[in-house]
């Protein structure tokens, strides 16, 4: 087994939010007396625990180069059917097992569209975002599921530990894609074909099985947080997990993944998703109205997004010594003599 | 009519030196260009010729010397500020905008607005547009989309542009490589008439035959320096030629004679449509076959094509005798190639991982256990080919963006290696590397053929190829056009394969 050594885990990224998350946790420790409470810091844990599960997916489905806006679809459909399922009664695991086949065969077909279809993912979600939404409302004929049996909410609600069920599975999941992205064959294959996908290809990668698999990951990691979700809330709405995708992605970007592909990790995207909801959780404590939650992780998103281009610029500022030539975009692309 | 006697003196370089890190791309050149003159710019690939007409264009700054415009000195900062001044690049492809019609690529950069309001004026432009093709004789409307058009035509639109920005210079890189004869003859017909209204042009071309039918003046680069200008009248094609190579190869590659064994790889009536063959050739165990051409002669499609990346319409590849059918790079590694691409950070490298990361990736299977990438063993694996190749690093986890040119080379050579390949495809291994780094990778390269290994050796680098190779296979157009020993092979005989000419067929 490999040795994980503390910078494997913790890159610039990642020490520079974890810094900003502390230094936020300080100031409201001070500011808002009931914040520094173990009731209260689990409870963050919990808020962000479904939006966290499936950050660990567009993680990986990010690194490749891609994006993934049909999650909150994928939640919606797979929330609906493990509620109806639980509802009619099935044991807690098939009800699990419901989730991650159904987020897995969503994710598997926008995996296919992408990987094989040849077409942008951007596009390919945002056709089955629409589409599964419509699936969403053509299953539940526009009907909430309630009155969910106590033994399927009981995962949402039992503590172990002295954490919620919801939080243990949230780091369960991000150990494991931690695992899989940094220590195996297929996250290497991952960043590979983000950092560069030609070359990546050169060096015998298999592009699209990687591409496909990513997207299937993400609706599958998709599904298991739709059964959090609905564990959790003990209903389904008809508008679940709208805008949800938009949360997810912050979540990654805050993170320090590149929306450019090549570079991210699960802790940074476990921390950006805490820190999210640190954040609303302080609005709460606050008192600030929670209209100010859109501005700030707005914000956030911008800070994360700069700070990941200077590093990028910096890293091509090293290359372009290097290369002779080199004058960015102002130079005729002929490059063929030099 | 400006012909002779009239010229006048339209544009001058004097003394233009530029360096590039590690290279001096052009040391004290001097060019002028007169009014109503066509002047042909020769040279070998690298001879300098790209990075002086970029000076020209206002895309790099000198480092020293001085650009005048009828006499007066001018400095470019940016392209826009020489096109302002009347000096316009046509490219072999030349950047226009595909999906806009002829008209508003003609004006691309300075619509004309109505007088009113803010519209465009596109009467305006139409009119103009259709005036400039007539004076061209060109048969395009102003309003067709530019992707409709053929290569021949596009040059037209780009000459069009030329002369709508009143261009007075017209700098035009190998515009007829991707022509036919007949377009050829009519994109020359032009030129001339544009002579005669005055307009001076830098005409660059690999054809001898054509630099003799259309330019009064040739002048000739070499190593980054003017060898002299001449009247084509004056010169001859084989004089031309030995004053492009003019230099001796000198004790700079270290090669040591080998033994050459068995068959390896044996290739026959490889063909791509559009693009090259047929093509045949052999390597041999411990043997460097070098394989030259100018620019677009097709030989980085070959080694492609052999690595699966465009597979081949028509051809067999036999890898010891045993029929190979690659359709991938997958494919090609397992069957014992490997190919060191021209474009080392485009294609070689996935510059945001580490040194360690970029040399395991071609061979991760064989660090991995069961399922996970054993960091252990990457991390030796790494290490051994660190010091192999000499590999200038502070540790196998630095990033493998911060080398420099040549380790980064050095990073993909030991990449290749790791897949302990049968037969190495090297695509320019030294290009853009400086000259202390360049003699390593040589040494690696000839102790590789030492220890059994077949190497083709791509390269733009003539001394190169000849100081390396054991055998030099000569391309031109797509064609194999011979084949010479290592003794046969000088700068001469193999140029003179390698340009194009319509002479001795016999």
């Amino acid at each position: 087994m490999a040795r994980v050594r503390w910078r494997d885990l913790m890159g610039v990224r990642e020490v520079g939010l974890l810094l900003v998350l502390l230094g936020l946790v300080l100031v409201l420790s001070v500011a808002a007396p009931g914040f520094l409470s173990w009731p209260n810091l689990s409870g963050v844990l919990v808020n962000v625990s479904v939006v966290a599960i499936s950050a660990v997916g567009m993680t990986m489905v990010i690194i490749t180069g891609g994006i993934d806006i049909s999650v909150g679809s994928i939640l919606a459909v797979s929330a609906l059917l493990v509620g109806q399922a639980a509802k009619a009664g099935t044991g807690l695991w098939q009800a699990i097992a419901l989730g991650l086949l159904i987020g897995a065969a969503l994710g598997g077909i926008n995996g296919l569209l992408v990987a094989y279809g040849r077409i942008p993912a951007i596009i390919v979600t945002l056709a089955t975002m629409s589409t599964y939404r419509g699936i969403n409302f053509i299953l539940s004929h526009g009907a909430w599921v309630v009155g969910l049996p106590p033994y399927f909410t009981a995962l949402g609600q039992t503590n172990f530990l002295g954490l919620q069920i919801p939080a243990w599975i949230m780091l369960g999941v991000a150990v494991i894609g931690w695992y899989i992205l940094t220590q195996t064959r297929f996250g290497r294959s991952v960043y590979a074909v983000g950092g560069n996908m030609q070359g990546a290809y050169l060096a015998g990668i298999k592009i699209p099985r990687v591409q496909f698999l990513v997207f299937l990951v993400s609706g599958l990691l998709t599904g298991l947080a739709a059964t959090v979700y609905t564990a959790r809330f003990g209903l389904v709405q008809i508008n679940t997990g709208m805008g949800y995708e938009l949360n997810v992605i912050a979540a990654v970007v805050i993170g320090g993944t590149s929306i450019m592909g090549g570079s991210g990790s699960i802790q940074g995207a476990i921390l950006g998703a805490i820190f999210m909801g640190v954040v609303s959780n302080a609005l709460v404590l606050l008192r600030i109205s929670a209209f100010w939650q859109g501005v700030v992780v707005g914000i956030l998103i911008l800070g994360a997004v700069i700070m990941d281009s200077s590093i990028r610029a910096s890293m091509l500022r090293a290359v372009s010594i290097h290369s002779i030539g080199y004058r960015g975009a102002a130079e005729p692309t002929d490059g063929r003599e030099r | 009519m400006a012909e002779a006697g009239e010229h006048k003196v339209l544009f001058e370089a004097e003394k233009i030196s530029k360096a590039f890190p590690g290279v001096r791309a052009l040391k004290n050149a001097s060019f002028t260009l007169n009014s109503g003159e066509i002047h042909a710019l020769v040279g070998e690939n690298g001879a300098g010729k790209s990075t002086l007409i970029k000076v020209l264009a206002g895309v790099h700054t000198p480092d020293s010397g001085q650009v005048r415009l009828e006499g007066k000195p001018v400095h470019f900062g940016h392209p826009v500020e020489a096109l302002a001044a009347g000096i316009s690049v046509i490219y072999q492809e030349p950047n226009l905008f595909p999906d806009l019609t002829v008209a508003e690529n003609v004006f691309a950069g300075h619509y004309p607005r109505r007088k009113l309001g803010l519209a465009l004026d596109w009467p305006e432009m139409t009119r103009v547009t259709q005036r400039l093709l007539d004076g061209l004789a060109a048969d395009i409307g102003p309003l067709t989309p530019v992707n409709r058009l053929s290569a021949a035509n596009r040059q037209i639109v780009a000459i069009a542009r030329a002369l709508n920005m009143k261009a007075r210079v017209l700098i035009m890189d190998e515009p007829t490589a991707s022509l036919s004869d007949r377009e050829i003859e009519r994109l020359f017909g032009i030129m001339r008439q544009l002579r005669t209204q005055g307009v001076g042009i830098i005409f660059i071309s690999h054809r001898m035959d054509e630099i003799f039918q259309v330019a009064s003046q040739v002048t000739v680069m070499r190593d980054g320096e003017v060898v002299g200008t001449f009247l084509t009248q004056a010169v001859d094609r084989d004089q031309l030629i030995a004053l492009m190579v003019g230099r001796g190869v000198g004790q700079l590659y270290p090669k040591t004679p080998g033994v050459t064994g068995d068959l390896l790889l044996e290739v026959e009536n490889l063909r791509l449509k559009g693009h090259f063959g047929p093509v045949s050739l052999t390597v041999h165990r411990g043997e460097i076959v070098g394989l030259f051409g100018l620019v677009g002669a097709g030989r980085s499609e070959v080694a492609q094509t052999l690595f699966g990346i465009t597979p081949a319409e028509d051809g067999e590849v036999r890898m010891e005798g045993k029929p190979l059918a690659i359709h991938s790079p997958t494919q090609a590694i397992g069957a014992g190639l490997a190919y060191l691409p021209e474009d080392r950070q485009m294609q070689g490298l996935v510059l945001p991982m580490t040194v360690m990361e970029n040399i395991s990736l071609a061979v991760l299977r064989a660090v991995t256990r069961g399922r996970w990438v054993d960091r252990a063993g990457e991390e030796s694996l790494a290490e051994r080919y660190i010091s192999l190749m000499g590999i200038k690093t502070p540790g196998p986890r630095q990033a493998v963006a911060a080398l420099s040119g040549g380790n980064q080379q050095k990073v993909v050579l030991g990449k290749w290696l790791a897949s302990r390949p049968k037969v190495l495809i090297l695509d320019e291994p030294t290009r853009g590397v400086d000259v202390g780094a360049k003699a390593e990778i040589h040494r690696h390269i000839d102790r590789l053929a030492h220890e059994g290994l077949g190497v083709i050796l791509i390269s733009s680098d003539l001394p190169e190829v000849l100081g390396m190779s054991d055998r030099v296979v000569v391309m031109r157009e797509g064609r194999i056009t011979g084949e010479l020993s290592r003794e046969a092979a000088t700068q001469e005989s193999v140029l003179r394969l390698a340009f194009s000419d319509t002479v001795p067929a016999a």
